[in-house]
């Protein structure tokens, strides 16, 4: 996953550093969750190819009135493909049916191909809609919509924890691969590297629990009292009824075509 | 080890995620507010190990270290799990949406598992030992990782049975580097701050 993020690229965006307000952008963050979720679950329920194939038209539709970077956003989808690539390229040989060729005395099959194509539109689609939906909002206003939704409070403390520290970790991770570095360390396939690795691992951990324990001081400190306190309150507008009725509809759209195809 | 939408039957996801909801349900219970900042921290930490690539020859791997995740936090392995799984669809397009249900159970159950079997041993004995017991932890976790991953695309169809034998040897390699990552990490963190394994689950050092 590391390959997705750039150099200087921060892991999570920070709070109020995502700017402009395209049409997904002024949604209200509960719709957006919710319609991910239907669309999600739509995309699952869908068998044929050209009704997945409207569905991905559609998440690309939606891609392309957020404020996401179309460029960064499609190679994070693509890099997903590189991984579950293998298993697509298995699926042919392993579906008995009708015969397209025979590799080194393996028949690959039509049904066994167009289970595979099924199978990466269907994740393609999904993935790319919540990235659009969900993704394209502050980390932290996705903690504050889920509480809102009635996450229980424990898991929303969890996120917002993990959203707040992942960047700080990283640096503190970046930071000492830079030590090792400096000091002649190369990565390689032996026991030193791994014993190093280890070690970093290790020290990342004993770091990061001595800074909870700073953590938990200040809260206490500041009458921490394990209540969420919400920085604005979700209210739902006119736009967010017309574009989640707009979704509903695809969706509706989308199970019609596959069963009129069936 | 991440499962896509739409390659699992309707059947191993729904039972999934009510499996996964019973084990988050479970680890929230066992947090209370002294310990949100240890569990999320440590969350936090899982998650920034999971992008570190260890090489192995030609290639590279990138970590999991669930074992380590349920030797120290216990049920909150769930919980912690789930989040990082959760971000990583959301804000980086990896795993899926339906399946973050069964991708949850089949990372953090294991993680659970070894924390049941070993995690008394890991803060106990010499920090050699508890190094010894984190590897073998390590390796059951990753290993029981890989035989749910490839147990969820056998149960869907007999056309992933290939996938799932695959996946299983694949991560052969995978299992032998957790394990050692796993001990190191186990032994470096005994030396250095040896009432971390007490602390960590609450349990006064």
């Amino acid at each position: 996953m590391a390959h997705a993020l750039g150099h200087d690229e921060k892991t999570l965006a920070k709070v109020g550093a995502v700017g402009g307000q395209a049409l997904i952008g002024a949604l209200d963050p509960r719709i957006r969750i919710a319609l991910a979720c239907l669309f999600g679950i739509v995309t699952v329920a869908l068998t044929t190819i050209p009704a997945l194939v409207a569905a991905l038209a559609v998440a690309l539709g939606l891609l392309s009135v957020s404020r996401l970077p179309p460029g960064r956003t499609l190679k994070r989808m693509a890099l997903m493909d590189g991984f579950i690539l293998v298993m697509l390229v298995l699926l042919p040989f392993s579906v008995p049916g009708d015969a397209i060729f025979t590799l080194w005395g393996f028949p690959a099959s039509w049904q066994g191909l167009w289970r595979a194509i099924e199978i990466g539109l269907t994740a393609n689609a999904a993935i790319l809609a919540l990235m659009v939906l969900v993704g394209s909002m502050e980390p932290v206003m996705m903690g504050h919509a889920l509480h809102k939704m009635r996450c229980p409070e424990m898991l929303v403390h969890l996120l917002m924890f993990t959203i707040r520290y992942i960047e700080v970790l990283r640096e503190e991770y970046l930071r000492l691969r830079a030590a090792m570095k400096v000091r002649g360390f190369r990565p390689g396939t032996n026991w030193h590297t791994y014993r190093s690795f280890g070690y970093l691992v290790g020290m990342m951990l004993v770091r990061a629990m001595e800074r909870s324990e700073r953590i938990l001081d200040a809260m206490k400190c500041r009458g921490f009292s394990g209540r969420i306190l919400l920085m604005q309150e979700f209210a739902l507008t006119r736009r967010d009824h017309i574009f989640a009725g707009a979704i509903c509809v695809l969706c509706i759209g989308l199970l019609a075509l596959d069963l009129a195809w069936r | 080890m991440h499962i896509v939408d739409g390659a699992l039957s309707n059947p191993v996801v729904i039972a999934g995620a009510v499996a996964a909801a019973g084990g988050i349900a479970m680890g929230l219970r066992s947090l209370d507010l002294e310990r949100i900042p240890t569990a999320g921290v440590l969350s936090a930490s899982f998650f920034v190990a999971s992008l570190i690539h260890v090489p192995l020859g030609p290639s590279s791997v990138h970590l999991i270290l669930n074992g380590l995740a349920g030797l120290l936090l216990g049920w909150a392995a769930f919980p912690a799990l789930f989040v990082g799984l959760l971000l990583q669809a959301v804000f980086f397009g990896f795993g899926g949406l339906t399946v973050l249900g069964i991708n949850t159970l089949n990372i953090a159950l294991p993680a659970v598992l070894a924390w049941m079997l070993l995690g008394r041993l890991i803060g106990g004995g010499s920090p050699v030992s508890g190094a010894v017991w984190a590897a073998i932890g390590g390796a059951l976790a990753t290993a029981g990782t890989t035989a749910l991953v490839a147990l969820s695309l056998a149960l869907s169809g007999d056309e992933f049975l290939t996938a799932a034998k695959f996946v299983f040897f694949a991560h052969l390699p995978v299992i032998v580097i957790e394990a050692l990552l796993t001990g190191f990490a186990v032994l470096l963190a005994r030396k250095v701050k040896p009432e971390l394994f007490a602390t960590a689950r609450g349990v006064p050092a």
